[in-house]
């Protein structure tokens, strides 16, 4: 016993720690190889006929044309054999070859088509399974020129940009705000960030829905908040190790960045939204958005009560918290998918979850209760808040 | 792909008429009026032209083992000879066989046939000729021939009657005299009957009058359809099982010579079939019994099992259309053309 140890212990004096842990990964693909190259011994095929599953991610509408980019989310490859739409056959190109595993392939089927109405496109496959596609309203894609981008720059200001820096407005208010008021403003804040947080959640679920499955689905959402939480806290902690000062600022940043991420996920939703037609882009949206975003930005200067940022200093988080709202819309009209927008909701929900932890210290009252009256107040009205000026706006 | 289905086509040796000139017409590169209507027509292409299988393909016809147009002008007489009454004794022996069919190009589909056809073999005989029918089972399920027609009620090929249901390796004979005169039809009638019929165990059967009918160019319809992914409704349509199989090439049928065309409707999952003529009117005998038309018209309705003569004479040459006018079925597969010439 004692000579197998001291020799356990000679060993590990000898061979390099890196060697120790490589082997047993190199175990691992010994024993993968040897399995598949005698073929799997006592495993015979999988029963059944092949699972044929493609997920639509992209629909395009041009005159006389439908495209639709599929990709296939199943375990074996599909070949699409024939086209229907509505009921009858229709001449396509594209998807010559089967489709592997989690490969995307482009048809694109020549069919008249009228504006307003509603499309049903069933691609038939090889082994006669029909996946089918509903295209509710049919409206022209746009095209992505220079203007359309413009456009939805031109929305992302309207929707991300210029309510949150209206927003930003409370700040002389803020500042005059006595201690027990800037609590519940800070309450407010929270209740305002945690709606936004359920709604980017929820939003990304129903996305995550839409997509391809063998992404991994609503998983993207809750790994997309993992990854953004983490982040997040460790910039928080790295920026108060540097600068132990100045709290206010950290914090206002971190709310900012939150508020980004979400409105990058806003846009997305807005930018898809519009390229599908299924966006009016009317006064009354953008008022809504005003409406909903000018709240976020007093989230932002909240924390700037006993502060003096420059005027540099709140445009920059003015722009964080805002300007995602563009580039979301470019991404979302541009290159939608469903799967890539799952994540992106599920990131800006994480953001968000972290940014009520790094403000939840400041609604400690004096003798150090969290759940005191006027914080619970200030939660709920927040989300009140969002929860009404959100309905003016759903997209 | 394509090419060699072609050349297969042509090396199997199918009457010249109708794949002669299907392999000819697919060897020879070529367009078509319609085609360039459409070409014309972008970017709203799809208003000119028909709607087709994608590139204008077919299927298989080789490896499925029938060709549709080949099946349109085969009559099977069956085996026969003069029993010492007088009578002639019809012999038929058909084998109920599993078979992979292309129901559309690329598309396979798990078949139950007679003969390893769809339809069955147009099994056809005169008023009065004694019928013997021998159904072997080559399928892995149980299945029967049921006869429409008058017959005695154990020869009747459902379940629990006579022979009843045929278990797989299993055999027996249908034997009964054929009356009445007019067209009629046999399918499988094992439960569950939808699925045994739409898979496509059904056939034409014709009973001649006994002084026979005039001469004719005489083809048979087989009005089906093939629900591919199981939801109970028809991914494609068709006379004769291959959808848009008469577009391309057309059937060739001759100027003012008497056309006369056995309709059977055994659609499975919808609840009416129809056909329609383009440029013409035929005279309508509802299930061939009767020797006046019914109705001189140009579109017939029959729901399942219905089934009829149709008769008339092109009086000029061209294309003409017939299709179902069901659009819904038209565009997915069940339209043609009569070449006349």
């Amino acid at each position: 016993m004692e000579a197998r140890t001291a020799t356990g212990d000679d060993l590990h004096g000898r061979v390099p720690a890196w060697v120790l842990g490589v082997v047993p990964l190199l175990l691992i693909v010994a024993a993968v190889g040897v399995f598949a190259a005698v073929g799997g011994p006592g495993l015979g095929e999988r029963r059944g006929p092949p699972v044929e599953e493609l997920a639509v991610e992209r629909t395009v509408l041009e005159p006389g044309v439908i495209e639709l980019t599929v990709r296939n989310d199943g375990p074996d490859p599909v070949r699409v054999a024939q086209a229907q739409v509505n009921d009858a056959y229709a001449q396509f190109t594209g998807a010559d070859a089967p489709i592997g595993r989690l490969e995307s392939a482009t048809v694109r089927i020549r069919r008249p088509w009228v504006e307003g109405e509603a499309y049903e496109v069933v691609l038939l496959t090889s082994s006669g399974g029909t996946i089918a596609h509903e295209i509710p309203v049919a409206v022209a894609t746009p095209e992505a020129d220079a203007s359309f981008f413009g456009l939805l720059a031109m929305l992302g200001i309207y929707v991300g940009v210029i309510p949150v820096a209206l927003g930003m407005l409370w700040l002389p208010w803020v500042r005059r705000v006595p201690p027990a008021g800037l609590r519940m403003l800070m309450a407010l804040t929270v209740g305002l960030l945690a709606f936004l947080g359920i709604d980017a959640t929820l939003e990304g679920f129903e996305l995550a829905g839409e997509g391809s499955q063998a992404f991994g689905g609503a998983a993207l959402v809750l790994v997309g908040a993992a990854v953004s939480f983490l982040l997040l806290s460790g910039v928080s902690e790295w920026l108060s190790a540097r600068r132990t000062g100045a709290p206010a600022g950290t914090l206002a940043l971190l709310v900012a960045t939150g508020i980004g991420l979400h409105n990058l996920g806003e846009g997305v939703a807005i930018g898809s939204a519009y390229a599908v037609g299924a966006l009016a882009l009317g006064a009354f949206l953008v008022v809504g958005f005003a409406i909903h975003n000018t709240t976020e930005g007093l989230a932002i200067v909240a924390p700037f009560a006993r502060g003096s940022p420059s005027l540099g200093r709140l445009a920059a988080l003015g722009l964080i918290a805002g300007a995602p709202a563009v580039l979301g819309a470019w991404i979302g009209a541009a290159a939608f998918n469903a799967s890539l927008a799952a994540f992106l909701f599920g990131f800006g929900a994480g953001a968000i979850a972290q940014v009520v932890v790094q403000l939840a210290p400041s609604l400690r009252d004096d003798g150090g209760r969290l759940w005191h009256p006027a914080a619970v107040a200030g939660v709920l009205v927040g989300m009140a808040v969002m929860f009404a000026t959100g309905l003016l706006v759903s997209v | 792909m394509a090419d060699l289905t072609r050349r297969k086509v042509l090396a199997g040796g199918l009457p010249l008429l109708g794949a002669g000139a299907a392999a000819l017409h697919g060897a020879v590169p070529h367009r078509h009026p319609w085609e360039d209507e459409a070409r014309a027509a972008e970017p709203h292409a799809g208003h000119g032209g028909h709607a087709a299988f994608r590139d204008g393909r077919t299927v298989d016809h080789a490896a499925n083992g029938f060709h549709p147009h080949e099946i349109l002008r085969d009559f099977d007489w069956g085996a026969s000879r003069r029993l010492a009454s007088g009578r002639v004794l019809r012999e038929w022996e058909i084998v109920a066989v599993d078979k992979e069919i292309e129901v559309a190009p690329g598309v396979r589909f798990a078949a139950w046939t007679f003969n390893g056809r769809i339809p069955g073999p147009t099994l056809r005989a005169r008023e009065g000729d004694r019928m013997r029918v021998t159904l072997v089972n080559a399928s892995s399920h149980p299945h029967t021939m049921h006869f429409h027609g008058i017959h005695p009620a154990d020869m009747d090929g459902v379940p629990g009657l006579g022979a009843g249901e045929i278990p797989p390796g299993g055999r027996t004979v249908y034997e009964f005299d054929a009356a009445p005169a007019g067209l009629h039809l046999y399918h499988c009638h094992v439960r569950p009957l939808a699925e045994h019929i739409a898979k496509g165990l059904h056939g034409a059967f014709i009973v001649d009058p006994r002084d026979g009918r005039e001469d004719a160019d005489e083809l048979v319809m087989v009005m089906n359809g093939f629900d591919t992914n199981f939801d109970r409704a028809n991914e494609v349509y068709a006379a004769n099982t291959i959808g848009f199989a008469y577009m391309d090439p057309p059937i060739a049928v001759a100027r003012d010579e008497l056309v006369r065309i056995y309709l059977v409707n055994v659609l499975e999952y919808d609840l009416v079939n129809s056909f329609h003529l383009h440029g013409n009117l035929f005279q309508y005998f509802p299930t061939g019994t009767g020797a006046q038309p019914a109705e001189f018209t140009d579109t017939v309705m029959l729901c399942q099992g219905q089934r009829g003569i149709l008769e008339w004479r092109f009086p000029t040459a061209g294309r003409f259309m017939f299709h179902a006018h069901q659009s819904e079925f038209t565009e997915l597969g069940w339209q043609g053309f009569f070449e006349v010439s």
